[in-house]
């Protein structure tokens, strides 16, 4: 047996098949060739050899054991709050079924859709998948091009000394609790939006002259983008805060990806006489753009579940309009708002089943985003994994 | 041919045109995000600073009409929460890490509890507190510190199990060989010579965790649920720091905004201590000494 494992421990003790990628811990290095990524990914020669003459001791099967014990819990947590939701909503799926996600009484009277009413027990939850996708899209529009310059700025263009401040400023923005932003949002953000940048929209979309070349497509107008009353609250106001707060994620991946490109590519395009954006169009974002959609999707992640912010500022009133301007709510912060006054076990049960549909689509959306900033930095020691 | 020129002139023109464009636009964009973040802390420090005084941290609200109170049985409960977070959170935390580090290092578990892990990180606070409050609330019948502690513990295991897991892999691997060959068991190696020359990096990932977790409101609402008076039982609705911003932010009362505001700067003087700690650590470069 160690006339095998002694030639092999050889090897691996040369210089060259024992890499210090792992030990420098230089994420801007890319550690593509196979060297990296064996090292980084699997238990040396050395040390297992090591292993191999004492593991036979009941202190470190045990050990090993809790440890593993402890990385299972993480599948335990996710299987936990799989089951604790599907059970808490079944009264909720036996009476509405897959209803609840589309349907929506009319009310006799007004003929108005009625999507929510705990009185006499209506639970749609139409309104709120409405909201959570128009203020989350709404925040994307506005964070990806933000986020993507910023990105470029900074490992582009930027003096070195700006770029360690700069990247603690945009860390630190991701750092400031959601309660906190909600609190800015309803006390500066809200009042400015109401009287000076609202108006400026509304103003520009129900133009007469705008209204009449462009009406026909249903956005500018009375009952266009920026139709109805102008309340500050509302799905603008959602979706500007939602941008904000997903604004540092989605830079810090993408510049991760970005850094993850090899300098031999930039210096091909600049060897061939392109300009400095060209070179970042061309050899820079080319390479990273299934990384930099992946951020992008990640980002979209957390916009769908933010609560506080958006609980705030959303207007919370169960309505679908189609002006940006009018109160909305999210299936996050219709949990937050009703969970504690949920009286019968219906009503609690419907928002658990909101709980649970958002669970699925964070967990889905979140895989997907992982696997595409994976599919980019696979060869770099591993910060976005 | 002189026209031939003239359009390579012009073309060559427009394109430094545009790169000075894109360069302009992308300052444009930092200065965008820089303005929020400004905005932010001017805020929070113009509103926030009038109302810190000692009353705000050694005094309960008052009733509504009555001028002064603190929130101090906030920041003691947010403390608890903390405190019960942090012994659920950080030991499955750093042994996850450890597993994914030492013993499972390239295999497909390992890299399905990574995956698993960073999926986990991204699943909404609420979701976490819908589960914890039908797992302990229900059945229990009432609300208590507890719950908020497990609730925000389970959140902090996947942040911590990923940072302990890179800080593990920056240490070399010729330590770990050193102990080994000197016939020191492979689990006290890993405490105690592993986990030790990683241990500056491993502490700044569960203060960045904690940090994460002490802003979070969503799973406290239905979990601690929040409290008026003084509460140190487990076992009771405790307060919460975030959660009372909440309450008073959203609250007609200008008084209570005015609370709000330096519970809010209070919040966010712990989060920037913190990230700068982190900060100051990592930049010295956490393994200095070990390689």
């Amino acid at each position: 047996m160690s006339e095998i494992r002694i030639p092999k421990l050889e090897v691996a003790a040369t210089p060259q098949s024992e890499p210090s990628g792992v030990g420098s811990g230089n994420p801007a290095s890319v550690g593509t060739g196979p060297e990296a990524v064996r090292a980084s990914t699997s238990i040396s020669e050395v040390r297992r050899f090591l292993l191999a003459r004492g593991n036979s001791a009941f202190a470190d099967r045990l050990f090993g054991g809790t440890m593993m014990a402890c990385a299972m819990s993480i599948f335990g947590i996710v299987l936990l709050i799989a089951t604790e939701l599907v059970m808490r909503s079944q009264l909720s799926w036996h009476k509405f079924g897959f209803a609840f996600f589309y349907k929506f009484n009319v009310d006799p009277d007004t003929h108005l859709p009625v999507f929510w009413d705990p009185v006499s027990g209506t639970f749609y939850a139409l309104p709120f998948l409405y909201g959570t996708l128009v203020s989350s899209l709404l925040a994307l529009l506005i964070a990806v091009p933000l986020a993507i310059g910023v990105a470029i700025f900074l490992t582009e263009m930027c003096p070195k000394f700006l770029r360690g401040p700069l990247g603690f400023v945009t860390e630190l923005l991701a750092a400031i609790p959601s309660v906190v932003y909600g609190l800015w949002a309803v006390f500066v953000l809200v009042p400015l939006l109401r009287e000076h940048v609202n108006p400026v929209f509304i103003a520009i979309f129900n133009n007469s002259v705008v209204v009449k070349l462009f009406g026909w497509t249903g956005i500018v107008g009375d009952k266009g983008f920026f139709g109805g009353s102008n309340y500050g609250l509302g799905m603008m106001a959602a979706g500007v805060i939602l941008a904000v707060m997903i604004l540092p994620i989605i830079s810090s991946l993408t510049r991760e990806v970005m850094n993850a490109v090899p300098n031999s590519q930039r210096e091909a395009v600049l060897a061939l006489g392109a300009t400095r954006w060209e070179m970042i169009r061309t050899g820079v974002l080319r390479n990273a753009r299934i990384g930099i959609v992946g951020s992008v999707i990640l980002g979209l992640g957390r916009a769908l579940g933010e609560t506080m912010a958006v609980a705030m500022v959303i207007g919370n009133r169960p309505e679908i309009s189609k002006s940006l301007l009018s109160l909305g709510y999210s299936m996050a912060s219709v949990i937050a708002n009703e969970f504690s006054e949920a009286s019968d076990n219906l009503y609690l049960s419907a928002l658990i089943e909101i709980g649970l549909a958002l669970f699925i689509v964070t967990i889905i959306v979140n895989a997907l985003a992982r696997v595409l900033v994976w599919a980019v930095t696979r060869g770099t020691p591993a910060r976005v994994q | 041919m002189r026209q031939r020129m003239n359009q390579n002139r012009a073309r060559s023109a427009m394109r430094t045109g545009v790169d000075h464009m894109a360069t302009g636009l992308a300052i444009l964009a930092t200065i965008l995000v820089i303005a929020p973040l400004i905005a932010i802390f001017v805020y929070l420090i113009y509103k926030g600073a009038s109302s810190l005084n000692l009353a705000f941290f050694t005094q309960i609200p008052k009733p509504v009409g009555e001028a002064g109170g603190g929130m101090a049985n906030a920041i003691v409960g947010s403390g608890v929460l903390l405190a019960v977070a942090s012994l659920i959170g950080v030991p499955i935390g750093i042994g996850g890490g450890i597993y994914l580090a030492e013993f499972g290092r390239g295999t497909k578990l390992a890299n399905a509890v990574r995956f698993t892990a960073d999926v986990l990180n991204g699943v909404p606070s609420i979701v976490m507190g819908i589960a914890v409050y039908s797992l302990i609330v229900i059945p229990q019948g009432h609300f208590s510190a507890f719950s908020g502690g497990v609730g925000l513990g389970i959140m902090m295991i996947p942040t911590v199990t990923r940072t302990t897991e890179e800080m593990l892999l920056m240490v070399p691997n010729a330590v770990r060989e050193a102990a080994l060959g000197l016939g020191v068991p492979n689990w006290r190696s890993v405490l105690s010579i592993t986990l030790k020359t990683a241990s500056p990096g491993v502490i700044t990932g569960c203060m960045l965790a904690f940090a994460r977790v002490a802003g979070e409101t969503a799973p406290l609402i239905f979990t601690a649920f929040g409290n008026q008076f003084w509460s140190a039982s487990l076992n009771q609705p405790i307060a919460a720091l975030p959660l009372q911003i909440y309450i008073y932010a959203i609250s007609p009362y200008d008084e209570w905004h005015r609370l709000a505001w330096a519970g809010a700067l209070v919040l966010i003087i712990l989060i920037v201590l913190a990230v700068s700690l982190v900060r100051y650590v990592a930049s010295r470069g956490i393994l200095k000494g070990a390689s």
